[in-house]
This record gives C-alpha cells, structure tokens and sequence, in this order.
C-alpha cells in the first residue's frame, strides 16, 4: 500500500518537478535578454528628428556574447554619433511572439524597426507591408527578392571569414585534425562549415577535418546549450583533433571549456571572443575569432538611415573586401601565420578563390 | 476527489472546494511575481497594468483579443492532448514531439496533394491526427509490451520526433530554394487552407485587427467538446477514468488496461496533432526551422492548471495566452519579459499545491461524514498521491495499486 500510494505520488512529483523546471529553463534563458532591456530605453531625449529605433533581438535576447550583443553594439555606436534612443524586443522561447513583437515595435512609432537574425525572415515582409511608413532591416536574410521597398537586408559572406578561420587552423594544427561544431544545422550555419571546410583544405590538402552540429533544423536549443556544446568538442579533442571551430552562439561557451580542459585550441565567431570571455584559461585558448560585423553593418544602415540615404527592397552584402567579416588578432597567436592569410584573403577578394556556401 | 467517495458532502461545497484551488493559486502566484518585479525594482502594479489592459483604441483592442485567442488555440488543444493521457494516470511528455511530426507530414502531405477546399482541410488534419496518434502510439506498444514506462519512451521519443522532423525537412520534404535561410516544406495552396474568422469580428460591428483570427477556434471548440463528452459520457471514457482512479479495480471489474492504454495513448496523440495546425493552416501554410515551438511542452503546464476537464483547460490556455500576449508590451514599460514565464510557472506551482491541499481537505470532510454515516474507516486507499489518508488502511485490493493499468508489468507485480 506504502509502495502503492509512493508511485503514484512520484508520478505526480515527476510531473510537477518537469512543469516547473520547464517553467524555470524559460526563465533562466531569456533572463539575459530581458533583464538587461532595463539599460536600454534611457539613450536619448526623445528629440523630434532624433532616431526612434525599435531593435528586434534574436531567440536568446541580448547578453550573448555574441550575436544579439553585437547587434545592441551597431545601435549604440550609431546613437552615440546621432543622438536618439532605442526600444528593445526578446522573442519567447518558442518564437510564436516574433510578429507581434516586431508588429508592436512599428506601431508604437519606432522607426526604423531592425530585425536581428533571420528568424525573422518569414514575418518581417508581412509586418513591412501592413507599416508601408516605417523602415524596417533585417540581419541575415536577403529581401531583395520579396519586393518591399520599405526592408533592407543585411547580409554577411560568413563562407569568407569562415574560410580564413579553416585556414588559420589547417596551418595551426599540430595534429593534421581539426574540429568544426554547428548550433544548429541550418543553412546560415552551414556557411560557415562550408567555408571553413574549404579553408583547410586550400590550405592542407591531408587535413582531417570532424564537423558536427548540435541539434538539427528547427531545434533551436542548439545556440544556447554549452554542456552539449562542451561534450561535442570534448570528443573532437578526444578523438585527436587539436583546434575546434565553433559557430554555435551561446553554446561556443561549452568548446571553450573543452578546449581548456585538453589543453588545445579553439576559434571563436561573431564577436571577438577573446575579448568577450572573462576567464582567463578561456582567452588562453582563443586561437581567433571569425568576426562577423553585425555591428558595422547596423551602424551602416542606421547612419544610411539618418542621411535619408537608405534604398530600400535591396540587400547588402559585407564581406572580406568591406571588413564586414574577418579574422581578429587579439591574443597574437596568429601572428605568425599573416603573411599566409592575407594571400588568401586577396585571393578570395580578387575573385580567383570562390568559396562554397554549402558543405 | 473520487466520483465513488460517499455522498453526503454538499454539490454547493464541493464546488466551492474545486474553484478554491485554482483561484488561491492565483491569488499566491500574482503575490509572489509582484515580490519579483518588486525585487528587481519595478513596479509590480504596472505590471499587472500593461497585463490587463487590452489596448486604447478599439482596433487595439480587437488586435489583442485576436491575438490571445490565437496564441490560447493551440495551448488549448496541448492541454487537451496531455490531460486525456493524464486522466488515465499516463504522463504523455510526448505531446511536443508528436505535434511536431504531425505538423510536417501534415504540411507536406497538404502541399502534395490538390482536392477540393473542405476536402483537403479534412485531409491535412486527418494525416496531422493519424500521425500523432501513430507516434504516440509507439510509446503505448513499449508500454504494453514491455513495461517501458511512457514518462522515460516518451520523452526520448521527443528527440527522435524532432532530428526525425529536422531530416525530413532538410531532406525529402524541403520546398524552400536551397540556399534560403529559412528551410521550410512546400506552401499549401489555398484550398488546403483554413478560411479565417475575421469576418466574423467586423460583421458583429468590431473593428477590423491587424491580424486574422484563427478558424481553428471552431475545431480547437468542437474537439474540446468532443472529447469532454466521450470522457464523461461514454464507456470509454468511463474506462478511462476508472483506470485512472483506480487501474486494479478496474481490471477487477472487466477492463483490459491493455486495450486502455493503446487507445488512451492514439487518443491523446491524434489530438496532440492537431496542436500545430492552428498556425500551419491559419498562417504560415508551410512548415519551416522557424515554427512554432514549445507548445506540447506549455501544454503539461496548461493540463495542469485546468485540472484536466476541457473547460478548465480553455481557462487556462486563456489565462497563458493573456500571459504571453503582454510579454512584448512589458518589454516596453522596461519589465523583463521574463516576469510572464515567472508568473506562468508560480502559477502551475501554485496550482499543484493548492489542488494537493484542496483534495486533502475534501477528502477529510468526506471521511469525516462516512465515518458518521457508517461508524467504519471510509473509502480505504481511494486517494492517490502523497495524500496519505489519517487512516493508515489497507485497500480491498491489498495494496497492488498501479498507476499504469497494466497488469503483468513488473510494476504491477511488486507488492
């Protein structure tokens, strides 16, 4: 009876335990996002030319260290210059508020409404058409297409940086294997594995090269998931690769603590994660870092903006040739390998090297 | 809480009783979010402000209510999906993952095949039911056949669902141009599609929203009354129940827990497929990397709340939806929009509590009232849960109480 009356009790336990820790697992993974939103709405007076700009962040919000972070940094380089003030938006979990969300941002009268990530990419031409007066850019996504004159997109060639990065590591690695770990297996990300793949191989024909992606398409725990991130490179070290390439957002945290628990290497993206990384023992470790400019390109746009000079229905590209992605140097552990990189680089600038976006 | 406790207790009591749990638990979940927001030094009354306030303008106001009826839809059908599985005491954790499989092979399925309008709606959403139910129904053969609890398969089976969706997405059922940031199947042509209700809202004199109102509402309202009759008023669902209350008393009396746990199990599946079709046939006629997601995971919650009767559970789908809708605007007022997940999980917290303690309270008045009738310790072992009864006595099926309905398992033949 005892035994009995526990069971059934546990079962009701179980359920309880798993209600509130997915209720918890919510909080805790736009606790960033959000709660730093606070420092966001104090940037300017307000002005009547001054620029009102809504800021629609990707799954994760603000305070990744990386993507969003980077995006919030173009904003606030451009309203350091300009003057204004910014409103900020975090999806939920699930990313079934995305619409309204950015719908909300245009409403309220923020123009432009700037969309990071291209998640946003099925909303942002529905949203533009039903707000024919506010300018909308969306990072990652091309618009060109679409056919809206008031979207602009803001793409980046991350096959290009990426390629340098396999390249730094072919020449780096003291083991001839190298190691690549995807967020999500979408095609953005696959860029980079493309890219990358193809780096080392123009640089090292014999190099063994492991890329794995944490979850598939459409599961979206993979950008912010370090344990997995951490077990995924740790196997890559294991199995003899020496440097691990990641492009997995929140989850790179994990192929850092990886890499310092092997004593090998590791590459960073979006940011300059050496900068990025409070721990020490992690900027030990941070070979480089794939930079790719969300920052820059934000800016652009938002100065475009001011000027009155923004065309709309038309994508812009930053690539290699307009330092929009590129290799970071912090740290100087790839210093000694310039010489090689920059021949690259202006191989791929000049056209002769054309980088695939596929693996 | 069981329908065979004695009589005695009064309609008007017991119903005050049911209504106590859910409404202290909001009572508490409201105080502790205000300590929240108060704690990180916001005002928790704007809060609950910008919550309940639906907007200035008419048009505003119509948008937010299309808006939480959208979003209350499919947490609805989640709700649903899991509490069918709940009444009988199974803990269907897989809901998100068959939903997530039914949406593709529905969307795919849609987008393949060209019928005339009604019939290709009834189409997709038969191959979206058949599918959840298929997948739930592996976790009701493991558990038939060989013991596997459904908490451990059907959580695993999550994973599977979604790589499962993940390669069939990127592989034999992608539509979208290779190259596109967004992978998605093919578009459903407009026969497939669910016309939408907003027709409704302007002919009843309201302002016209931003957004279309789901005509999923119909369906979501016809299952939910469906399922709530066949509960209540059909053998099945009193089979259903019964094995829930009690999985040997109901094998005592001729119910093959077996046959239950299949049925029960495609049953909760067929309507956790349904859970994406709100969105798939209402607005993105697709299914992408960028759907939906979550809902069967929100859907334990929301079963939760609704202490599994349909109705309670539109409440609650209700209640989550006003919850979520605010979450943008809070972000405006410089509220974390966090404090909606924080108010969503105190309150689901607050609710299983304040329901153990409601049930504790009903069932010591109604031993209180048989030991008056009969003079004799009442309803021995009738509960369920930590609730021990004050009487430490010894059911009249001697203890080999189940809560799987499976006899044979080695669960059922531990002492």
């Amino acid at each position: 009876m005892r035994g009995a009356l526990m069971r059934k009790g546990s079962v009701r336990a179980t359920a309880l335990l798993l209600a509130g820790g997915l209720a918890l697992a919510g909080c805790a993974s736009d606790e960033d996002g959000g709660g730093e939103s606070n420092g966001g709405g104090g940037g300017g007076g307000g002005g009547g030319d001054e620029l009102r700009i809504g800021l629609a962040y990707d799954t994760g919000g603000r305070g990744d260290r990386s993507f969003n972070d980077s995006a919030y940094a173009g904003v606030q380089a451009a309203i350091d210059e300009l003057g204004g003030e910014v409103q900020e938006f975090s999806p939920n979990d699930g990313g079934s508020d995305r619409v309204e969300g950015l719908a909300t941002l245009a409403e309220q009268g923020y123009d432009p409404v700037i969309a990071v990530g291209f998640a946003y990419g099925d909303s942002i031409g529905e949203v533009a058409e039903d707000f024919p007066d506010t300018t909308f850019a969306i990072i990652d996504s091309e618009v060109a297409e679409l056919g809206i004159d008031n979207v602009t997109g803001i793409v980046f060639a991350e096959e290009q940086g990426s390629f340098l990065a396999g390249v730094a590591a072919a020449l780096k690695s003291q083991t001839g294997q190298i190691g690549f770990v995807g967020g999500v297996e979408s095609p953005l990300i696959q860029k980079f594995q493309a890219g990358y793949e193809a780096g080392a191989r123009a640089a090292r024909p014999d190099i063994v090269i492991t890329s794995e992606y944490i979850s598939p398409a459409g599961d979206f725990s993979g950008f912010n998931d370090p344990a997995r991130g951490q077990i995924l490179a740790q196997g890559m070290y294991d199995g003899g690769a020496d440097i691990v390439y990641h492009a997995a957002g929140g989850s790179g945290t994990g192929v850092f603590q990886a890499a310092v628990a092997s004593g090998k290497l590791a590459i960073g993206v979006d940011s300059d994660q050496y900068e990025t990384v409070d721990d020490p023992a992690q900027q030990a470790v941070i070979m480089t870092s794939m930079l790719k400019r969300v920052d820059n390109g934000v800016q652009a746009f938002l100065t475009d903006f001011a000027e009155g000079s923004v065309e709309g229905g038309t994508d812009t590209r930053y690539d290699l040739e307009s330092e929009g992605v590129d290799l970071s140097t912090t740290g100087g552990q790839i210093d000694d390998i310039q010489a090689q990189l920059d021949e690259f680089r202006q191989q791929i600038i000049s056209g002769e090297i054309t980088v695939p976006t596929t693996p | 809480m069981s329908p065979a406790s004695p009589g005695g207790m009064g309609a008007v009591r017991r119903a005050g009783l049911a209504l106590l749990g859910p409404v202290l638990a909001l009572v508490v979940a409201l105080v502790i979010s205000g300590i929240v927001i108060a704690a990180i030094g916001e005002d928790p009354f704007t809060a609950l402000q910008v919550i309940t306030n639906l907007g200035e303008t008419p048009a505003a106001q119509v948008q937010a209510i299309v808006v939480i009826l959208n979003r209350a839809v499919p947490l609805f059908l989640a709700g649903l999906a899991v509490s069918v599985a709940f009444r009988m005491g199974l803990f269907n954790i897989g809901v998100e993952g068959q939903y997530r499989l039914a949406t593709i092979m529905a969307a795919a399925a849609g987008a393949a095949v060209s019928l005339p309008a009604p019939l290709h709606v009834l189409f997709i959403i038969v191959v979206a039911m058949v599918v959840g139910a298929l997948w739930a129904g592996i976790v009701a053969v493991l558990k038939v056949t060989r013991g596997v609890s459904e908490v451990i398969s059907s959580i695993m089976l999550n994973f599977v669902a979604l790589g499962l969706a993940g390669y069939l997405l990127t592989g034999p059922l992608r539509g979208s141009a290779e190259g596109d940031g967004i992978v998605t199947t093919s578009e459903i042509p407009e026969s497939g599609r669910f016309p939408d209700l907003t027709g409704v809202l302007t002919g009843l004199g309201l302002a016209e929203p931003r957004s279309e109102l789901f005509g999923f509402l119909v369906v979501a309202v016809v299952v939910g009354v469906i399922v709530s009759v066949v509960l209540a008023r059909t053998r099945f669902g009193f089979d259903l129940r019964a094995t829930g209350l009690s999985p040997s008393a109901a094998t005592a009396s001729g119910v093959d827990t077996r046959r239950m746990v299949i049925s029960t199990m495609l049953l909760s599946g067929a309507v956790a497929g349904l859970i994406g079709l709100p969105d798939l046939l209402g607005a993105d006629y697709e299914y992408g990397t960028e759907f939906t997601a979550g809902l069967g995971f929100l859907g334990i919650a929301v079963a939760l709340l609704g202490r599994n009767s349909p109705l309670g559970i539109a409440l609650a789908a209700l209640l989550f939806a006003v919850l979520d809708r605010a979450a943008p605007l809070l972000q405006f007022e410089d509220i974390p929009a966090s404090v909606v997940t924080i108010i969503q999980g105190t309150i689901v917290l607050a609710v299983v509590v304040a329901n153990e303690i409601a049930r504790r309270l009903a069932r010591r008045s109604a031993e209180r009232e048989g030991a008056r009738a009969t003079g004799a310790p009442p309803e021995g072992g009738g509960g369920s849960g930590p609730g021990t009864p004050p009487t430490p006595d010894v059911g009249p099926d001697g203890g080999h109480r189940i809560h799987t309905g499976v006899p044979g398992t080695p669960e059922g033949a531990r002492p």
